[in-house]
């Protein structure tokens, strides 16, 4: 990791410079103070002010500028580890933080006990005091219960990073949705994503994508709209929204959702709703709410199409319209690495508008 | 023991007046004294407390806890959880049977009893189950418990989904002159839900189960009841929809009767934001002490409770005492077991949310507490009311004292309440057990001193 000897031609500064994003955007004194990153933890994105989610997209811009340098690498976390816990199976979002890690030059220890012995004697805290006692700088959890992350939080003593809470939240993936939005909106505008229609079509019921994106868009002034079969969109969820000061609405009929939204987020469908008798078949669901290319034609011209991933292709979203020219995944998985270096970062190091320790 | 001053609630007897009243074994009474007591008073061989602002009434009566013994004695013991029951006013006790194994059969009835007379500090009656093992299927030899001290049938922790068995346990349990008290919660609706099906529960990501759940199997079981001719107790209504229910059954004659707990009067699934009201200090996101069968529900519902409490509707208070081990809560939310810790602050926190706010008034809450349960248990005479036959059993009560909640002071071994720090306004001074002074012998003597 040593940086001092390598022969690339590389300016060596890069290696030694730390990014100061947390700072480099404060105007002035009054605007500072809200400008600082106090937290951490990151269980939820719906705590976060928008000037806390600009510090994010921010931080996150200054490291998607050290991943394009020839070596992408900062030194920030040399020295620091990061545990994983996976309760849940997951390959992208863990590869994602770990990736993350690595070019922040820590070190990671991942963790996948099996769903299967989460018993007694196998407690969460338990694992998250014994992974603290043995160094870990900050703890990076997925669990299939909602809350669990706030469970770790109270009994742990370093960050608490939520990579995937049962159905509550995924605040990760809320940003780098947001960010990815934000870099094809930013132009000239000061306010991309204010004003904005994002529709989120598919199971969201069973959706922390869903939550934590509707509590990111509608905290920088977009508005949400749900959509899936009546048995997946339950009213209840759009009234937790009601102080969210934009509009988050269920809409049955996927032409209207669809109908001018500058960006589309497909969510995964679990082929188990169909045994629990919330769909009545992949086929009908199909007909009803698969994103393809005329359906997508009712959105802007230049609509961003989105998905979690894994995409079931032929499900969710035609493969025409996955590889198309609208769709922006395998943008968002690039920018995934960006905003988990960011929370990294900020959960890690920040905590004070001074820079960080390097 | 004189208690000067303090104002008598007896709703048994429509008695509500201020004066004195001497308690000794076996004797309750209000003045004017025997030679004998008033020369016990005058030696001193008597304690003479001043009961000014104090609220004498019968002791409570609580149909729905749970002592966990046997099999649970680290949650609680007959022991530990008769003592919390005495800080909670509690003189009599019904114990749900959900224990390991369950009271189905005589000989465990008869182990409860035994246990309770050797270790508990309060009267405890002992509930047997409704089906064998518990299991929901054979109806239990309710003939056999009833003989061996069952006072009531329940498979409590789960309810009879089966109608056929329900309704051959109703027609046994007619016969026997017992209650059946029913669970009410449709397993095939409730799924694997952990909170009431609301803005919060989707907020929160956690599964809900809506009202309908409980209301479903209460109507099912209501006419069961009708056409068994049996008395249906329906625990713990926490569903605005399940008093209509019972509304129409009572309207119509029917035997039903209900109890409703004090998390479900005072509590709302708001909690589990942390928002426990603006009286009190925010609580903590998906606190597992507020995981809880059936769930706390929406401020609608909570209204309607109070309501049909204070209207006859529902029948008593009781607490659902279900007191955990540390670990059974800290867990994910979804994983923690349910149930509350509830005994001990049951009057404090039903005086704060209910008397103190005006929804009903103080002679109310007690009738509630006192001949509402004890008319459920109408096969056991003498409860809920100064009963000479069962020796008096007395609770003590400061409608206006403040206290802090803190679990670490309870005496149960469940210190799973959601009610951490929050301070309620009324409070048990004493409580007595035929006479005895089971709890706040301490407190009488600092009256005494300051009235003697």
């Amino acid at each position: 990791m040593a940086s001092t000897t390598r022969t690339t031609s590389a300016p060596r500064k890069d290696e030694e410079t730390t990014p100061r994003p947390a700072t480099v955007v404060a105007r002035d004194e009054e605007h500072q103070a809200q400008r600082t990153w106090r937290r951490r933890d990151l269980l939820d994105v719906d705590v976060l002010s928008a000037d806390e989610i600009e510090i994010v997209m921010e931080t996150a811009d200054a490291m998607q500028e050290i991943l394009s340098r020839q070596i992408p690498k900062a030194p920030t976390l040399r020295g620091r580890t990061v545990a994983t816990i996976f309760y849940e199976a997951s390959t992208r979002t863990r590869a994602s933080f770990e990736w993350a890690v690595k070019a922040l030059s820590g070190d990671v220890v991942n963790l996948a006990p099996s769903t299967s012995s989460v018993t007694k004697g196998e407690s969460l805290i338990d694992t998250v005091r014994t992974l603290q006692s043995m160094g870990a700088g900050s703890i990076v959890l997925r669990h299939p219960e909602s809350g669990a992350a706030a469970v770790a939080a109270r009994h742990a003593n370093v960050p608490v990073i939520n990579a995937g809470d049962g159905r509550h939240a995924h605040p990760t993936q809320a940003l780098l949705d947001l960010y990815t939005m934000r870099a094809h909106w930013r132009g000239d505008e000061r306010d991309p994503i204010r004003g904005r229609k994002v529709a989120v079509v598919g199971d969201v019921l069973h959706s922390r994508v869903a939550r934590s994106n509707a509590w990111a868009l509608t905290a920088m002034g977009a508005d949400v709209v749900f959509c899936g079969p009546p048995t997946l969109t339950p009213d209840e969820i759009t009234e937790g929204f009601r102080h969210a000061g934009r509009t988050v609405t269920v809409v049955n009929d996927v032409d209207m959702a669809l109908d001018g939204a500058d960006a589309v987020i497909a969510l995964r469908l679990q082929s188990e709703r169909q045994i629990q008798g919330l769909l009545p078949s992949l086929r009908s669901y199909v007909r009803g709410y698969q994103i393809d290319a005329e359906r997508l034609g009712r959105a802007k011209s230049d609509v961003l199409l989105m998905h979690p991933g894994p995409i079931n292709e032929g499900v969710e979203v035609t493969p025409e319209v996955a590889a198309g020219p609208r769709s922006v995944v395998q943008e968002q998985v690039q920018h995934g690495i960006a905003v988990r270096m960011a929370v990294l970062y900020l959960t890690m190091t920040g905590q004070s508008e001074v820079g960080p320790a390097a | 023991m004189l208690l000067r001053g303090a104002r008598v609630i007896d709703p048994a007897s429509g008695t509500d007046v201020v004066g004195d009243v001497y308690i000794e074994a076996g004797v309750f009474q209000a003045e004017p004294l025997t030679d004998d007591q008033n020369a016990r008073v005058d030696q001193g061989r008597t304690k003479v407390v001043n009961g000014t602002g104090l609220v004498v009434s019968p002791g409570f009566v609580d149909l729905h806890c749970h002592l966990r013994e046997p099999g649970q004695e680290h949650k609680e013991t007959i022991a530990t959880g008769t003592e919390a029951a005495a800080r909670g006013g509690f003189t009599t006790v019904c114990a749900m049977p959900n224990t390991n194994p369950p009271i189905d059969s005589p000989g465990l009835v008869e182990f409860v009893l035994k246990r309770a007379k050797e270790t508990g500090i309060v009267r405890v009656l002992p509930i047997g189950t409704i089906t064998a093992g518990r299991q929901g299927e054979r109806v239990a030899d309710l003939e056999e418990l009833a003989s061996a001290g069952a006072v009531a049938f329940s498979d409590d922790g789960s309810p009879v989904a089966n109608p056929q068995t329900m309704r051959n346990a109703l027609m046994i349990a007619r016969n026997l002159n017992l209650p059946i008290i029913q669970h009410c919660e449709d397993p095939a609706i409730l799924g694997d839900a952990v909170a009431h099906e609301g803005w919060v529960s989707q907020r929160l990501g956690l599964t809900g189960a809506p009202g309908a759940a409980e209301e479903s199997l209460a109507a099912r079981d209501i006419e069961l009841a009708a056409l068994t001719r049996a008395h249906l107790h329906l625990a713990h209504v926490s569903s605005a929809g399940t008093i209509d229910l019972i509304k129409r059954a009572k309207d119509r004659g029917r035997k039903v009767t209900a109890e409703v707990m004090p998390h479900h009067l005072a509590l709302t699934d708001e909690w589990l934001l942390g928002d426990r009201g603006s009286d009190w200090p925010t609580g903590s996101e998906y606190d597992t002490n507020l995981r809880v069968n059936p769930p706390v529900r929406s401020p609608e519902d909570v209204e309607a409770m109070a309501i049909a409490l204070r209207d006859g509707v529902i029948d008593a208070v009781a607490t659902d005492h279900a007191p955990h081990a540390w670990e059974d809560k800290a867990v994910p939310f979804g994983e923690a077991a349910p149930g509350i810790s509830g005994i001990e602050t049951a009057f404090g926190l039903l005086m704060t949310r209910l008397v103190h706010t005006g929804v009903i008034d103080l002679p109310m809450l007690i009738t509630r507490m006192t001949i509402g349960p004890a008319s459920v248990l109408a096969g056991v005479p003498g409860l809920g009311t100064f009963s000479e036959k069962l020796g008096p059993d007395v609770v003590i009560l400061d409608p206006n004292q403040e206290w802090t909640v803190d679990p670490d002071e309870f005496a149960s071994k469940g210190k799973n309440t959601p009610l951490t720090g929050c301070t309620l306004r009324g409070a048990v001074v004493a409580t007595i057990v035929g006479g005895r002074v089971v709890h706040g012998e301490k407190a009488l003597d600092a009256l005494e001193r300051v009235g003697g």
